[in-house]
């Protein structure tokens, strides 16, 4: 590849094959193939629908793409007849796979009851069906990262060319200079993704300023915070994003060498890397005086082991060459001594998907979106009790009642939310009245919490709070390298507190012992593994110390959670007669309702002193 | 200007760019408490003891690994930094045995100090109270042991092991609470690439890593009316054992020692230095016959078992170029089994034979099962300079004010060519002396070779000039073995000491306070070398009337069979 002409050549005759495609008359298949979509049964559905068109002999383009985030209605389905609009399938089994085939496929008419969503302008005979544009989990969202993803086959690197891709790099490298670029970068407030927003245009500077004969880049994804996918979903989505990333990276900062660190668990992303990569040397995006620039860039995947420690850069690193992933103390930063010793630029893998929009259209048109502090989109992965779950990328500030009401649709029926976790397992829980916290880097670390990669995990009245505090400690605790004492013992003791408040066994003191702990262990560790993993005690004791004190004095888990506590006391309802005796007794007045009607007990204010169900004389009050 | 200048405890204290602020502060005559750190290791920052706050910004940093910055404002007392370095000594107390009277290092533990210096009390310990680390000890071989459950992680024997000795015997292994200090596959060092030079316990600043104790058996053989017991002292204890009665690094207190090891009852002491003269003749024609027989060269010698054990599992295609000598230790026992039992009339079964050394290799060297040339084990015990302070501090001696005694006869005479082997290069300069000698009749000038890494001089000898080099600490060393290896080495002459400085840096030498200690040490053996009258190994009397009493001559039929041995490959991981 030598330049924007020879590329925006490519890019027309790469169009023309693909409407040429669609003027074929051959219908369009396109099967969500992300780890996702395949755990939920997608390679079963695309066999059934293989062979469907075998047998009824139909020439038809069976295609895969990525995950479009909305994970519980996997495996997606789309199908694309020609001249008409792109429709989606969720929840598509064999069965349902077959039908498809059949009827609209072949019979031509859309099976309206699975169909989720159209692209397009919705100017369809048939209304039943949404636009994208028309659900709420797609209109409140801003694709700037994920704007391929499920869209295009993310191992086409000729449909990510037809999609614009490669433009900026090309930019990049023939129009601007190194400083130019990383000027760009600055101005655009673009801040890492992976957690702590460091800004990403002066990072490279740092590092381009750093003399050396030899320097590297290297891309982040060794996403391992627990029911975070946000970097598989884009690596698995759309590779050549990050890697165009990667190159306008690499050539800010004089690197010729650089290197994506993913984790082993991610066998497909790693996949689709080699795929992207192999492609990219091909039509000359990796190699030798690209783009006549005479800049030259080199680009390997390493596979990380599964340590979650080595997440932190400066384990990385030492992972990378070929020692124990165990962090040291910074300075010196990676931009002054990285791998081997030299100047390294390392960013996340959702920070190099945010260039090459960057570059292409400008820091302004990138500073338009989100809040002043905190540029652009956040890609979240959400989760838990949610009524859509799923991959969804914001424009930083919105409020996280946005995201949870709004583009997650609310909590299940009869669900009341408690809480938002958020940052992973070193992030904090946010309590329901924080939720018009807008999503920035500053208001998140003020409420106790943090951006982290990007996990946001919703929790109704059924979660235990301080169970919660411990599964994540018990999370980072395991995962502590052991290098430094607060980290390896300070969380130890942490945990084993909080195993004993869980099993009724919690002393007076426990509660100020945890903050004491925790706050040292943040003020002291080496790194910020050890740096942020008190944050979910300290953050529920925060907000929630209530119920670490009804642990501890009261011996009850409000959320019936934690064995061998004392719950609430619950009314059943098909018993009550509505006599209202419980009512009188109960000391708190937690229990409320109308006469001759069923009455209901609050746990919140619940003692369990047993009262009520003494007193009732239809035997309907019982402790769960 | 490359001056930075901070604020320590409102002190105003200068500094040169890329000082740390724990640097700067003991500058200033300001200490802070650290344990990982180490002035010989590279900087870990893992213990979070040294802690201090930035008054600026109210942070907490770790002033080992934090650069020095122009206007800093620090305070290394606040009750925020106190308070910080209190509790990570109170957690890792938390997960410690807390047996500190069954402990070797009882009275030399820096985390016991710590404890005591910063206040921690069992209260505030017990209330951390919960699992502790639960791991068996490990116990095999002859040098060394370690007691996982005491290890505190601060990295200090891995750094030293990587980064001094080149061996990377030791690592980290596990995740958080489960972390441990290990050998590959947890395998016994006898089955790792390790050298035994015991670096990791010299550096280990609790009792997790310690020489396996040979005190008990000592005693009971002097306990026994039967056994006659025959002791020798390598050169260098006599400029360490001071330090462990008070005394400075290198004070020469060799009458001392010798008073002292009468007085616990062995029947016979003698110095080391008879044999190092044995074994400077031994190698010296050794190394005389290979250069006019024009055979392979480098001659490298073999003295240090740790380089020995070292060669084996790493250049076994190296072993041919090791001297057959064997050390000091070795020689001297198997003479006192032979020759000196004979002369004595005293049954060589009844001989128990100790040898005190500033190294725990030398506990592996004793057993090796070649060492029976006796008809014998020819070595019966080894203790380390800090084990028999131990027995000395046992028997209540006041060390300090013991008499001067003298070595015993008909092996108590020694040179100063014997007493710089306990140094980096002094191997090398007193077999230079001899060969020299022997060869043309002149006198060597002296070589000043330095204490430290790799060192090389030119020696001219009957017209030739010899290229000699001298390493210490085993990571040096293998930066010559690489070039021997590849055909690249221009020397004729490697001596190799596992242990930085040598022998006064062994792994069985009381810990210091003093980062200077080693020099200290080698300075106080040049003492004696100067002040000895006889400086020459082969005008050693007592060794020459060996030879016409009982050996020969030097590599003759006899020295072979009782003074030369033998090596082999190890293949270990």
């Amino acid at each position: 590849m030598r330049s924007m002409a020879e590329l925006l050549q490519l890019k027309a005759e790469i169009g023309h094959k693909l409407a040429d495609a669609e003027l074929s008359q051959k219908p369009k298949i396109i099967v969500g193939m992300g780890t996702c979509g395949i755990a939920a049964g997608a390679r079963d559905t695309l066999e059934a629908i293989r062979e469907e068109l075998e047998k009824a002999g139909v020439d038809a383009a069976l295609t895969q793409t990525g995950c479009i985030g909305m994970c519980e209605q996997e495996p997606l389905v789309d199908v694309q007849l020609p001249g008409e609009d792109r429709i989606t399938y969720g929840k598509v089994t064999r069965t349902d796979a077959v039908r498809i085939v059949r009827e609209h496929v072949l019979g031509k008419t859309v099976v309206a009851e699975k169909a989720i969503a159209a692209f397009g302008e919705g100017s369809r005979e048939d209304s039943r069906i949404p636009t994208y544009n028309d659900l709420e989990f797609y209109n409140k969202q801003r694709r700037i990262v994920l704007a391929n993803c499920g869209l295009i086959n993310p191992e086409s690197i000729e449909e990510y060319i037809a999609s614009g891709g490669y433009e900026a790099c090309a930019k990049a490298l023939i129009s601007m200079t190194p400083e130019e670029v990383i000027a760009e970068i600055k101005n655009s407030g673009l801040r890492g993704r992976g957690g702590a927003g460091f800004p990403t245009g002066l990072k490279w500077e740092l590092t381009r300023k750093t003399p050396s004969d030899k320097k590297y880049v290297i891309c982040n994804a060794d996403e391992g915070d627990p029911g975070a996918f946000m970097d598989r979903s884009l690596l698995e989505g759309d590779p050549h994003r990050v890697i165009e990333g990667m190159i306008i990276a690499a050539y800010a900062i004089g690197a010729n060498e650089g290197y994506i660190y993913v984790r082993a668990e991610y066998p497909l992303a790693i996949r689709r890397l080699q795929i992207a990569i192999e492609q990219a040397k091909a039509y000359g995006f990796i190699g030798n005086d690209l783009f006549g620039s005479g800049f030259d860039f080199d680009l390997k995947i390493k596979k990380g082991a599964g340590a979650f420690v080595c997440g932190e850069e400066t384990a990385l690193m030492a992972s990378i060459e070929g020692k124990r992933g165990m962090p040291r103390p910074k300075p010196p930063f990676p931009s002054v001594s990285g791998l081997w010793g030299r100047p390294t630029n390392i960013n996340n893998v959702e920070t190099f998907g945010n260039v090459s929009y960057i570059i292409k259209h400008g820091a302004e048109a990138y500073r338009a979106v989100g809040t002043e502090g905190s540029a652009g989109t956040k890609v979240f992965a959400l989760t838990g009790k949610v009524n859509r779950t799923g991959l969804v990328e914001v424009p930083m500030g919105m409020t996280l009642r946005e995201i949870i009401y709004g583009i997650g649709g609310g909590m299940p029926e009869g669900r009341e939310l408690k809480a938002v976790q958020i940052g992973g397992p070193s992030g904090g829980c946010i309590p329901e009245e924080l939720l018009d916290l807008p999503i920035d880097y500053e208001s998140l670390r003020q409420a106790g919490a943090m951006m982290g990669s990007g996990g946001m995990v919703v929790m109704d009245s059924s979660t235990c709070m301080v169970d919660v505090a411990r599964f994540f400690l018990k999370f980072t605790q395991s995962e502590s390298c052991g290098k430094c004492t607060p980290c390896r013992e300070g969380t130890k003791r942490m945990l084993e507190i909080l195993d004993r408040i869980c099993s009724g066994e919690g002393r007076e003191g426990d509660i100020e012992l945890l903050e004491e702990l925790g706050s040292h262990i943040c003020r002291t560790s080496l790194c910020q593994l050890g740096g942020s993993a008190p944050n979910p005690v300290l953050s529920t004791i925060k907000y929630f110390r209530h119920e670490y004190e009804a642990h501890i004095k009261d011996k009850r888990c409000l959320a019936n959670v934690c064995a061998g506590m004392s719950g609430a006391y619950v009314i059943d309802q098909k018993k009550c007669v509505g006599c209202g005796l419980c009512q009188r007794v109960c000391p708190t007045g937690a229990i409320t309702g109308e006469r001759r009607q069923p009455h209901v007990i609050n746990e919140q204010l619940c003692l369990s002193c047993g009262a009520c169900a003494q007193k009732c004389p239809v035997h309907a009050i019982a402790q769960t | 200007m490359n001056k930075i200048t901070l604020t320590i405890d409102d002190q105003v204290v200068q500094v040169e760019n890329g000082a740390t602020v724990l640097e700067a502060a003991r500058r200033a005559g300001i200490d802070i408490p650290t344990l990982c750190y180490h002035p010989d290791l590279s900087l870990a920052g893992s213990c979070r003891v040294c802690m201090v706050e930035d008054l600026e910004t109210s942070r907490l940093l770790a002033s080992c690994v934090t650069p020095a910055a122009d206007g800093m404002r620090i305070s290394t007392r606040s009750a925020a930094a106190r308070r910080a370095r209190k509790l990570n000594i109170e957690l890792l107390l938390a997960n410690h045995p807390n047996d500190c009277l069954g402990c070797d290092r009882s009275g030399s533990c820096e985390l016991q100090r710590l404890a005591a210096d910063l206040g921690v009390d069992r209260r505030s310990v017990d209330r951390f109270a919960g699992q502790k680390r639960k791991r068996p000890p490990v116990e095999q071989g002859f040098s060394l042991k370690r007691d996982p459950n005491k290890c505190i992680l601060c990295g200090r024997c891995v750094r030293a092991c990587g980064e001094i000795q080149g061996v990377m015997a030791l690592d980290f292994a596990g995740r958080g609470f489960d972390a441990i200090v290990t050998t590959a596959f947890d395998l016994p060092y006898s089955e790792v690439n390790c050298a035994e030079c015991g670096q990791c316990a010299a550096v280990c600043p609790v009792g997790a890593i310690t020489e396996i104790s040979e005190i008990s058996r000592v005693w009971e053989a002097l306990d026994d009316p039967d056994m006659f017991v025959v002791v020798q002292t390598a050169p260098s204890v006599q400029v360490s054992i001071g330090e462990e009665f008070g005394l400075e690094p290198g004070t020469v207190v060799t009458g001392k020692l010798i008073a002292a090891l009468k007085r616990l009852g062995f029947d016979r002491v003698f110095s080391t230095e008879f044999s190092a003269d044995l074994t400077i003749i031994e190698e010296g024609h050794e190394f005389i016959s290979k250069i006019t027989e024009s055979k392979k060269l480098p001659h490298i010698t073999s003295c240090c078992p740790g380089w020995v054990k070292y060669a084996e599992c790493n250049y076994p295609d190296l072993l041919e170029h090791v001297s057959t000598a064997k050390s000091p230790q070795q020689m001297f026992s198997t003479i006192v089994k032979t020759f000196y039992a004979a002369k004595s009339g005293i049954d060589p079964e009844k001989i128990f034979t100790v040898s005190v050394m500033p190294c725990t290799a030398k506990k592996l060297e004793k057993a090796r099962p070649e060492h029976r040339d006796s008809g014998f084990q020819d070595t019966d015990a080894v203790l380390t300079t800090r084990e028999l302070a131990r027995m000395i501090k046992e028997a209540g001696l006041d060390f300090i004010n013991l008499e001067d005694g003298d070595y015993d006869q008909i092996m108590g005479e020694t040179t100063g060519a014997a007493a710089i082997f306990g140094t980096t290069g002094g191997v090398t300069e007193a077999a230079l002396r001899t060969v020299k000698e022997v060869l043309t009749g002149e006198s060597l000038d002296r070589l000043n070779l330095g204490l430290v890494g790799i060192r090389e001089a030119q020696v001219e000898i009957a017209g030739r000039v010899y290229n000699i080099a001298v390493a210490s600490g085993l990571a040096n060393a293998a930066k010559l073995l690489d070039d021997v290896r590849e055909g690249k080495s221009k020397y004729d002459w490697i001596e190799i000491m596992a242990c930085p400085h040598g022998c006064v840096g062994g792994g069985g030498q009381p810990f210091s306070r003093f980062s200077d200690a080693k020099d200290r040490r080698a300075r106080g053996l040049t003492e004696i070398d100067q002040n000895r009258q006889i400086r020459k190994s082969h005008h050693n009397p007592d060794v020459i009337s060996l030879y016409e009493e009982f050996l020969g001559e030097p590599l003759g039929e006899k020295s072979h069979e009782l003074l030369h041995t033998s090596y082999q490959a190890r293949n270990v991981r």
